[in-house]
């Protein structure tokens, strides 16, 4: 029996994981903002089987952290795997002229997630064992003009997890960094996203649920991603800037 | 997000724009929205009715696949409660490791409850389970003019039966409870019979339906003279002993539409001839998987491609018992004589339990379902013609496979549509709702 902390509960590509561990029984402690939606995603994994604990919370409030941490191990004992699944797609454009709309969603997307781990680290390096699993994406790999707000914040999570993970090793403990590509979820509802180049929350749960078995360092999902991203953070710089990607 | 969704058969070909609605929440808003700017939508399922009943008369319809969520679970009782999104092999996936099946199931795992309970669904076990609705206890309905509301035959009880087979036109259902059926194991003890005429299944029919809670039978549509009527009757029972086992096998896709049809006359005389002889004579019994016996056409992913730009039709209807025998036989050389034809061509005995639903299509008697290219003048023609036969045994056809039948028919053969125009939610229509209403 797993013993599963969500962050981010209600996200389509946590929700597709969560069911994948639901089938073969699990406690889920599961984080979101909006406690009408947590409820429907608790419901739906409790129905499956699963025995699950709620906590509603805005992760942007980093002064109740510990206290949703310390409810989480209260209520699970213990952590097999915590997957940090929250952010938000900010609007390029929109950042460009509101610095108070940048630092926001850069808390959301980047500093949220390293307040979180940097509490979390701490019990699970005590316990010396489990996974922490983060959703980062490929836009952190090199930043490009159409979305580098968001690229910046998930570049500072790939990093801040590369640290993480040499420094968890010595406890056991196995630090995943997630790198979806585009996937079809509520998320990135109308953006005109390549339709070939689309995965299902699924598929990317698929993959990221195997990654966790496998104790894997990082993720890139689907497969593909790892290639094209190769390619595109070997452009040099005088060709990068031209191609306004 | 795809956000051009075709009906089945794919004719007629009117792309619907998707909203999509991923919590229940977004059902009232989306509702709200149309009231405030005078328009109209339609919920749509997983895209598994065959023609137009599915389309919105605006072509803006509101896509409920991504609602998805089971919201409780009763193991001990087998009774669900499920977003209407959820889809039938959703439920297969979560239900058979804990001996449970659906009680009723068509021919495709891929649809969903709403779309399920809308169309009042049937399968194999119609003559001892009736339809899809009598498994359906309650469920809720979201409508434009008043609050959300509970159905069940005791709560708003005139909502409940318009909505079962009410073609998704009385409100938007957003979830549905569902008693399953206990199972034993997830395998079926087959039995298959080959039989060289129609007299002949009406014969097993009789003799081996009652000891078979499945029970359908493939009918060579081609075949003329002595060999007319031929066909394969397929009858099953759920094994008493066997694994609960989920069944996901690996799947062929037709991944592109092809330029044209792949169903012509040589491929289907070629598939009817070898399909009647690969299946020996006589009576034979097996042991098999769910998912052959219930869905052998799921295996290929986007089957309906294969018939081209143009699409097709499915022609099912359901013809009384007392003229059964006699239409049956006149539909099949009507069908031959016009040398079409589809390599499904399904025909199984209704029984007389009753559907709860205004609409409901089943009737005690036979129904005959067959898929047809889309060929212009030439369908049109043919369904003139067996349209006419069914008309004259009292039969009619059913909308969830419909592209075609003219609103006299449906209102000859529906005659409770009256309560239907008085009950469906005024900001709800459907292309085929506005085809066979006006």
């Amino acid at each position: 029996m797993k013993r599963i902390l969500i962050i981010g509960a209600t996200s389509a590509i946590a929700t597709a994981c969560a069911r994948r561990w639901a089938a073969h029984e699990a406690t889920f402690f599961l984080v979101g903002r909006n406690a009408e939606k947590l409820g429907q995603v608790a419901d739906d994994l409790a129905a499956r089987g699963a025995t699950v604990y709620t906590h509603v919370l805005d992760l942007n409030h980093f002064d109740q952290h510990a206290a949703t941490l310390d409810a989480c191990y209260a209520a699970l004992g213990q952590v097999d795997v915590a997957l940090v699944a929250h952010g938000t797609l900010p609007d390029q454009k929109a950042c460009e002229q509101d610095a108070q709309l940048a630092v926001q969603e850069f808390t959301n997307n980047g500093l949220s997630v390293i307040a979180l781990l940097t509490d979390l680290a701490n019990r699970m390096e005590a316990r010396r064992s489990g996974c922490i699993a983060v959703i980062s994406s490929v836009a952190g790999d090199r930043g490009r003009p159409s979305n580098y707000l968001y690229g910046a914040a998930k570049g500072a999570v790939t990093d801040f997890c590369s640290g993480l993970r040499g420094r968890l090793f010595k406890a056991g403990v196995q630090v995943l960094t997630i790198k979806p590509g585009f996937v079809d979820t509520p998320m990135t509802q109308g953006l005109p996203l390549p339709g070939l180049l689309l995965a299902t929350p699924d598929k990317v749960a698929k993959d990221i649920v195997h990654a966790v078995e496998k104790r894997r360092d990082t993720l890139y999902t689907p497969w593909f991603w790892r290639l094209i991203m190769l390619i595109i953070i070997h452009i040099p710089g005088l060709i990068f800037k031209r191609l306004g990607l | 997000m795809s956000d051009n969704l075709y009906s089945w058969g794919r004719y007629p070909p009117h792309p619907q724009t998707a909203i999509p609605c991923h919590w229940r929440a977004d059902i009232r808003q989306a509702l709200a929205d149309r009231v405030s700017r005078h328009g109209t939508l339609l919920p749509f399922g997983n895209g598994r009715s065959y023609g137009d009943s599915c389309l919105a008369a605006s072509d803006q319809v509101l896509y409920m696949r991504p609602l998805d969520r089971f919201i409780a679970a009763n193991w001990e009782t087998g009774l669900i409660r499920a977003e209407a999104g959820v889809t039938l092999d959703e439920v297969l996936a979560v239900a058979i490791p804990k001996g449970w099946f659906l009680p009723v199931t068509p021919g495709t795992r891929f649809i969903t409850l709403g779309g399920a309970l809308a169309n009042d669904v049937h399968g194999k076990n119609h003559h001892i389970k009736g339809t899809f609705g009598r498994h359906v206890p309650r469920f809720g309905l979201v409508r434009s003019d008043r609050d959300p509301l509970v159905c069940s035959t005791t709560e708003n009880p005139e909502f409940y039966a318009a909505t079962i087979g009410g073609l998704g036109l009385t409100g938007i259902i957003d979830w549905v409870e569902l008693q399953l059926a206990p199972i034993r194991s997830s395998l079926i003890d087959a039995t298959n019979v080959r039989f060289g005429s129609l007299d002949e299944f009406f014969a097993i029919s009789a003799e081996l339906d009652p000891s078979h809670e499945f029970t359908v039978s493939w009918i060579d549509c081609l075949a003329r003279g002595k060999s007319a009527g031929r066909g394969i009757y397929m009858a099953g029972n759920h094994a008493e002993e066997g694994p609960l086992a989920y069944e996901d096998n690996a799947k062929l896709n037709v991944p592109f539409t092809p330029p044209f049809s792949a169903i012509n006359q040589l491929s289907l005389r070629l598939f009817n001839n070898t399909y009647y002889r690969a299946h020996r004579a006589g009576r034979h019994n097996s042991r098999i998987g769910y998912e052959p016996f219930f869905y052998p056409l799921d295996r290929i992913l986007n089957w309906n491609r294969i018939y081209g730009p143009r699409g097709f039709q499915q022609y099912q209807c359901a013809i009384p018992d007392a003229n059964a025998a006699a239409a049956t036989k006149a539909l099949l050389d009507a069908i031959a004589a016009a040398h079409s034809g589809s390599f499904l061509a399904v025909l199984k005995r209704f029984g007389d339990v009753a559907s709860p639903g205004l609409l409901s299509f089943p009737l005690p008697g036979a129904t005959l379902a067959l898929d047809f290219p889309q060929r212009g003048k030439i369908t049109a023609n043919l369904f003139a013609r067996l349209d006419a036969i069914v008309r004259e045994a009292g039969g009619r056809q059913y909308p969830a496979k419909d592209a075609h039948m003219s609103g006299a028919d449906f209102r000859g053969a529906y005659p409770a549509f009256e309560q239907m125009i008085t009950l469906s939610d005024p900001v709800i229509s459907s292309r085929f709702w506005r085809r066979v209403t006006t």
